[in-house]
C-alpha cells in the first residue's frame, strides 16, 4: 500500500510540478507561433503539424499491415515453422529498442532508399516500430471471437475471406482500434527514432499544404519535406541552459503528456465497454 | 437442370462451364487474398531482417577501420577527435550503472505494488490502479528526461550539494520510476495466474496473508517476475531520451551514479544531432554502437525466455 502510494505521488508531484511550469506559457500564440529564439515568442505550429503529418503517415502504413498481418496469423497460418518464424520475431521486434529502429530506418530508409530526412521516413519507421502492438491487439481481439461464429457463416457458404470480412473483423473492430490507439500514442511521443534518422530541430516553416488550387489539386509533396515533431521540439528547449525555454518545454510537455494521456485513456475506457458489452 | 433427366443439353454444358469458371475465379481470389495477407505478416520478418542488415553492414566497415579488440578493451571512447579511440566499455559503463539504479528503485517497488494489487487491494482499487498503471506506461519518456534534469537533479543537489548538473543518478531514478509500471503490470498477471487452491492450502495450514503472499504466491509466480524484471531491464538499456537529456553526453569511463556520462543511446543521439557525412567512421561508430545494443537487449530477451521455460511451474 505504502509502496503503491509512494509511486502514484511521485507521479502526482511530477506532473503538477511540470504543469505549474508549463501552463504559464500556454496560449493561442503558443499553438500558431513558429519556434523563435526568443523564448517569449517561440511556439509549437511546425511542430504539431509535422507530429499530426508524420502520425497520419504511420497509420497509414500501420494499420493496414498490423491487421492483416494479425488476421493471416490468427485465421489462415498454418502450424509449420514459417509461422513459428514470424510469431517468434513479431515476440522479439516488441523488445527492440526504439533508437534501433531508428538506425533502421537512418541506413534503410534516408539512405539506401533516398527518401531524405523526410515526413515519409519517419512515418515508415514509426510504423515498423508500432506494428507488433497493432499486430498483437489485432489476434487478441480476434481469438475473442467463439468458433461457432466461423462455423456458421461456413455452414452458409461463405469463403474464408467472406467470413473474415463479414464477420471476423466487424466484431472484432472494438478491439482492433483498441490496439491501434495505444500504437499511435507510442508513436506520437517517440523521439529517439526520429532524432536518427536527423530530424531539424528548429523548422520555421511548415510543409507544403495537401490541397492546392489548381490541378490536381492533391500534392504529396508534404511526404518528402522536411520536418519537426512535438517530442523533438521540447527535446530542444529542455536542452538549452535558460530558463526561459523550460517554461516552453514544460508547456509543450504538458500538451503532449495531455495528449498520449487522453489517447490511452480513451482506448481503455474502449475496452472497458467492450468488455462489458460482450456477450457471446 | 437439363430438361429431360439423364440427358444434357447443350446449354447444360455452358452453364456448368461457367459455373466452374466462376469457382475457379473464387478460388483465385481467396488464394490472392490469402497470399497478401501472408505477405503483411512478412514485414516483421522483413524488419527484423533489414535490422540485422543495416547494423552488421555498417558494422563491418567500422571493424575494418577498427580492430575489434581495441573496441572491447580501450578505455577511452573519442571517435570525432583526431586522436581518436572507440572503447566501447566507456559508454557500456554509463549503460549499466544507469540500469542498474533504475533496477534498484524498480524492482523493489514493482514487486511490492503487484503483491499489494494482487494480495491485498480490494476489487475496486485494483480495476482503478491497472489502468493507471498501464496509461503512465504510454506517458513519452522525453517527458521524463525533462522531470530527471529540471525536477530530480535540484531536488539531490539540495540533499548533496555537489552534485553535476547532468548525472547518472538522476536519470536512473526517474528511468526507475519509469520502469515500474511496467514491472508492477507484468508480476502482478503472473502473481493473479497462480491457482486460489495454492492459497488456501496455506490459509489451512494457518498462515498469515502475508505469509501466504510472500512464502507461497510469489514463488510459485515466480518465471512470470522473473521475465518482468528482465523486460524491465531492457527497457532500461534501451532507454534513450532520459539520459540524453539528463545524464549529459560526455563518455565518462565509471561506475560511480554521481557523475555525468553518456550511454550507448546518447550517444547516438549526440551523433545523430550533429552533422556527420553518409559513410565517414562517425557515422559508422553508430551502428556498431547500435549492434552492441541490440546483441545486450537480445541476451536480455533469450534469458528471460529460457527463465520461462526453466522455472515453469505448471498447474
Amino acid at each position: 500500500m505504502v509502496a503503491l502510494m509512494i509511486g502514484v505521488l511521485t507521479f502526482v508531484a511530477l506532473f503538477v510540478d511540470m504543469a505549474l511550469d508549463g501552463v504559464g506559457r500556454l496560449s493561442w500564440d503558443f499553438f500558431t507561433n513558429y519556434p523563435s529564439r526568443r523564448p517569449g515568442q517561440a511556439g509549437i505550429l511546425s511542430a504539431w503539424v509535422g507530429s499530426t503529418l508524420v502520425m497520419l503517415t504511420t497509420a497509414f502504413f500501420a494499420v493496414p499491415l498490423g491487421v492483416a498481418a494479425g488476421v493471416y496469423l490468427e485465421e489462415y497460418a498454418a502450424k509449420n515453422w514459417i509461422t513459428d518464424v514470424i510469431e517468434i520475431n513479431i515476440t522479439n521486434l516488441a523488445g527492440v529498442p526504439s533508437i534501433v529502429y531508428g538506425l533502421l530506418a537512418l541506413g534503410l530508409f534516408v539512405y539506401q532508399f533516398g527518401l531524405g530526412q523526410s515526413i515519409l521516413a519517419a512515418g515508415l519507421t514509426l510504423a515498423l516500430l508500432i506494428l507488433p502492438v497493432v499486430i498483437v491487439a489485432t489476434r487478441e481481439a480476434i481469438r475473442s471471437i467463439p468458433q461457432v461464429i466461423r462455423e456458421g457463416s461456413y455452414a452458409l457458404g461463405a469463403t474464408q475471406w467472406q467470413t473474415v470480412r463479414y464477420h471476423i473483423l466487424p466484431y472484432s473492430s472494438a478491439g482492433i482500434l483498441t490496439g491501434i490507439i495505444i500504437g499511435m500514442a507510442r508513436a506520437i511521443g517517440e523521439t529517439a527514432p526520429i532524432i536518427t534518422i536527423g530530424a531539424l530541430t528548429f523548422i520555421a516553416f511548415l510543409p507544403p499544404a495537401p490541397v492546392q488550387s489548381e490541378p490536381p489539386f492533391i500534392s504529396f509533396e508534404w511526404l518528402m519535406s522536411p520536418f519537426t515533431v512535438m517530442p523533438i521540439q521540447m527535446f530542444n528547449w529542455t536542452s538549452r541552459p535558460e530558463a526561459a525555454f523550460h517554461a516552453n518545454a514544460a508547456a509543450a510537455g504538458l500538451v503532449l503528456v495531455i495528449m498520449t494521456l487522453a489517447m490511452n485513456g480513451l482506448a481503455i475506457w474502449l475496452r472497458y465497454r467492450l468488455r462489458r458489452n460482450l456477450k457471446w | 437442370m437439363s430438361a429431360v433427366p439423364g440427358q444434357s443439353t447443350l446449354m447444360d454444358v455452358t452453364m456448368q462451364g461457367q459455373r466452374l469458371a466462376r469457382r475457379r475465379a473464387r478460388i483465385i481470389r481467396e488464394r490472392m487474398i490469402e497470399l497478401v495477407l501472408f505477405l503483411a505478416a512478412l514485414v516483421s520478418v522483413f524488419t527484423t531482417v533489414g535490422i540485422v542488415y543495416i547494423l552488421v553492414k555498417e558494422s563491418v566497415v567500422f571493424f575494418r577501420e577498427v580492430p575489434i579488440v581495441n573496441f572491447l578493451t580501450d578505455t577511452q571512447w573519442t571517435p570525432l577527435f583526431d586522436d581518436a579511440h572507440f572503447g566501447i566499455m566507456v559508454l557500456l559503463s554509463g549503460t549499466l550503472t544507469s540500469s542498474a539504479v533504475a533496477l534498484l528503485i524498480a524492482i523493489p517497488l514493482g514487486t511490492i505494488i503487484a503483491i499489494y494489487l494482487s494480495e491485498f487491494a480490494p476489487f475496486r482499487l485494483r480495476e482503478v490502479a491497472k489502468p493507471f498503471l498501464e496509461m503512465l506506461g504510454g506517458v513519452p519518456t522525453i517527458v521524463y528526461g525533462y522531470f530527471a534534469l529540471l525536477f530530480v537533479t535540484p531536488l539531490l543537489q539540495r540533499i548533496y550539494p555537489e552534485l553535476p548538473g547532468f548525472n547518472l543518478l538522476s536519470a536512473g531514478i526517474v528511468m526507475g520510476i519509469m520502469i515500474i509500471p511496467y514491472v508492477s503490470s507484468i508480476s502482478e498477471d503472473a502473481m493473479r495466474a497462480v491457482p486460489m487452491s495454492l492459497r488456501e492450502g496455506s490459509y489451512a495450514v494457518g498462515a498469515t496473508r502475508f505469509q501466504t503472499a510472500t512464502r507461497v504466491v510469489v514463488p510459485a509466480a515466480f518465471s512470470g517476475i522473473a521475465s518482468a524484471y528482465i523486460l524491465g531491464i531492457s527497457r532500461a538499456v534501451g532507454e534513450t531520451m532520459i539520459l540524453a537529456v539528463a545524464a549529459g553526453m560526455q563518455p565518462n569511463l565509471t561506475f560511480n551514479p554521481l557523475e555525468p556520462a553518456a550511454t550507448i543511446t546518447a550517444f547516438i543521439v549526440q551523433v545523430a544531432l550533429g552533422d556527420l557525412p553518409h559513410g565517414s567512421v562517425g557515422y559508422q561508430t553508430i551502428f556498431a554502437a547500435g549492434l552492441t545494443l541490440m546483441l545486450f537487449t537480445l541476451a536480455c530477451n533469450i534469458a528471460g525466455h529460457m527463465l520461462r521455460k526453466t522455472f515453469r511451474e505448471a498447474y
